[in-house]
């Protein structure tokens, strides 16, 4: 079995010899040569990726003013920075949002800003101290200006991606993108085939002081990213670069409309080829990589999945969704992604990158546990009234009025003479009804369609529902939509009553 | 061509699009319909040398009449095609070729906006 090292790699760059592809290209060398043979002809396997990356950052260092100010409060172009850090030292956040212009203009945004050579308005505020007087200060400075531009990324090139849908009837506005109604579309992220951790799933090059390409720059891992979570393939990476070294071809601010700003990053990884099992991995296809779609319809935490595919289906632009030929987008660019695996493969070649072993190896073992909440999530069945007035249809607006009359009770759930929901009436209907005269059935006055909820649904999800559909009431239904009780606005402002 | 009809509250009740059809024989091809009981605004193909008689005839019954000439502007520099917008677009517009870069059939577009909310670079825009 051969077994190469890294210090041998970087021997071979040195006096040029090394032999570097991109993991697209790696896949037909081991079908031609075999693993082993593959790990014989190949050195270096170049991956790549080019997506939206939420938790990224700037760590920035912006000089002494005169006099002295030790920030307390600062703001980049109306983005607010973190400064509870020493004087003037402070964190500014990717996804962090402008005070006066919102989700069109963020952290990200800045960040783009300064490393095209841009000035950003800097204000700042302090309590002042003895050493550190002044209490406000208002500036502009650009990359040039800064001591330390250094990006410093908690969670970056994620190992995969779970795609994305919507069972619900609108347009969700996600950081997955705009998810179409009743699964209209899929979204998905990731380079499948260039995907970074994908062609090093056991971690063996990627670790704690790896080599790598960072915006166009060489930066390093430093570690596991935030919520990494290797035992279901959920990998994440914390990367720290130079962004006074980088590129705006590699590194550009995004809007996601109803989200936020977010920073698309290029990275690319190097794998050094040291055996045939290595060899082995960087083949990796299209075709292997399998993620679930979810579905962001309910808005819980843990989504629904509503079906199993291979990346190489994602990018054929249309899959088999319930039996439904359905659309689907990239949210990552396949085209920059394989740009940054060349341009790594290129300095390779040319003896301007050379690799490193990680000085700590990433856990294989980490666990991303959910929040612990310590206040109950207050539940539909917790606050519905369980009294509630029923109907059928064919009864006369008359009954209907009467029922409204001697119950005090405003919305009257029209049911089937199953006990199915088909309906909902209210006292305004009635009005309705008698100013136009029409005295019909209640089928023909009421309300068919109706937003419902169900028993176990967070009370914050239904809420949002009657305010994004304006209306007072929604029957609680369970999965026969049988009626089960009602919420109303006013059980939302009691709940809010008690808690205050 | 391509053409955005909008009717007014007070005309919403009256089949208006139907009329000017039977009335003038020139067909429409409806691609996108937003009504609803107060108001509607239609996106429409028709044949452009018919286009003056449907016109005239729509807007005698009080509906109002645009052509939409001007295509979906795409900015090259900030898209980083992504490919975001092709799942969107009702018309496919867009589409990737062999190297996947986008592009962007812009004779397609019917102005309907879906892909300049999916965008996430803002790099497309719909203006005159």
């Amino acid at each position: 079995m051969l077994e190469k090292s890294v210090q041998e790699i970087n021997n071979k760059i040195k006096d040029g010899s090394v032999n570097v592809v991109t993991a697209e290209e790696m896949v037909g060398i081991v079908e031609d040569l075999g693993a082993e043979g593959a790990a014989k002809e190949v050195d270096v396997v170049t991956t790549g990726t080019f997506g939206a990356m939420c938790s990224s950052g700037l760590i920035l260092n912006l000089g002494h003013s005169e006099p002295p100010i030790k920030i307390q409060k600062l703001w980049l172009n109306d983005v607010e920075a973190y400064s509870g850090l020493a004087a003037v030292d402070a964190y500014l956040g990717a996804a962090q949002l402008s005070e006066t212009r919102g989700i069109e203009y963020g952290g990200a945004h800045v960040i783009e800003e300064l490393l095209r050579g841009k000035e950003v308005k800097v204000h700042a505020t302090s309590y002042g101290t003895d050493c550190y007087p002044r209490k406000v200060l208002e500036t502009a400075l650009s990359l040039e200006d800064l001591n330390e531009a250094i990006l410093l990324n908690p969670r970056n090139a994620y190992q995969k991606y779970a795609a994305a849908s919507n069972s619900s009837k609108r347009i969700l506005h996600t950081y997955m993108g705009e998810l179409l109604p009743k699964f209209g579309n899929v979204t998905y992220s990731g380079a499948g085939v260039l995907s970074p951790l994908s062609n090093d799933p056991d971690y063996t090059a990627t670790g704690l002081g790896t080599r790598i390409f960072m915006g166009g720059a060489q930066g390093y891992v430093i570690g596991n990213g935030t919520q990494h979570s290797p035992t279901n393939g959920f990998g994440t990476l914390m990367l720290k670069g130079n962004l006074k070294e980088m590129s705006a071809d590699y590194l550009r601010a995004a809007s996601f409309t109803g989200y936020g700003a977010t920073l698309y990053m290029g990275i690319g990884i190097p794998i050094p080829v040291l055996n045939a099992k290595i060899a082995k991995e960087c083949a990796i296809t299209d075709q292997d990589l399998i993620t679930e779609i979810q579905d962001y319809g309910a808005g819980n935490r843990d989504k629904p999945v509503v079906g199993k595919v291979s990346y190489a289906e994602l990018r054929s632009g249309t899959i088999d969704l319930n039996g439904k030929e359905t659309p689907t987008s990239s949210m990552s660019s396949f085209k920059n992604a394989r740009k940054i695996a060349n341009e790594l493969k290129k300095w390779i070649h040319h003896g301007n990158f050379f690799l490193s072993s990680p000085v700590e190896r990433l856990s294989k073992t980490n666990v991303v546990k959910p929040m612990r909440q310590i206040q109950k999530i207050p539940l539909v069945k917790d606050i519905m009234s369980d009294f509630f007035v029923t109907i059928e249809g064919k009864h006369t607006v008359r009954e209907a009025a009467k029922k409204i009359w001697e119950n005090s009770f405003n919305h009257l759930t029209v049911v089937s003479e199953k006990g199915e929901l088909i309906g909902i009436v209210t006292a305004w209907d009635i009005s309705k009804a008698v100013a136009e005269n029409s005295f019909d059935s209640v089928e023909s006055i009421m309300t068919k369609k109706v937003f419902t909820c169900t028993p176990n649904e967070p009370v914050d999800l239904a809420a949002r529902r009657l305010d994004i559909k304006g209306v007072s009431a929604m029957p609680v239904i369970d999965s026969e939509r049988q009626v089960v009780g009602i919420i109303t606005s006013d059980d939302i402002s009691k709940l809010f009553a008690r808690r205050y | 061509m391509k053409i955005k009809i909008i009717i007014p509250t007070e005309r919403i009740q009256s089949p208006l699009i139907a009329e000017s059809m039977v009335e003038t024989g020139v067909l429409l091809n409806i691609m996108v319909a937003n009504i609803d009981s107060t108001y509607g605004e239609l996106i429409a193909d028709v044949d452009t040398t018919l286009f003056h008689k449907l016109k005239e005839a729509l807007e005698k019954r009080g509906a109002f009449v645009t052509t939409l000439d001007q295509p979906i502007h795409w900015d090259e520099e900030e898209c980083v095609e992504c490919g975001a917008c092709i799942s969107v677009c009702p018309m496919k517009v867009y589409s990737f070729d062999k190297e996947w870069n986008l592009c962007v059939d812009e004779k397609k577009c019917i102005r309907c906006g879906m892909c300049i909310k999916m965008c996430p670079h803002q790099a497309l825009k719909l203006g005159d």
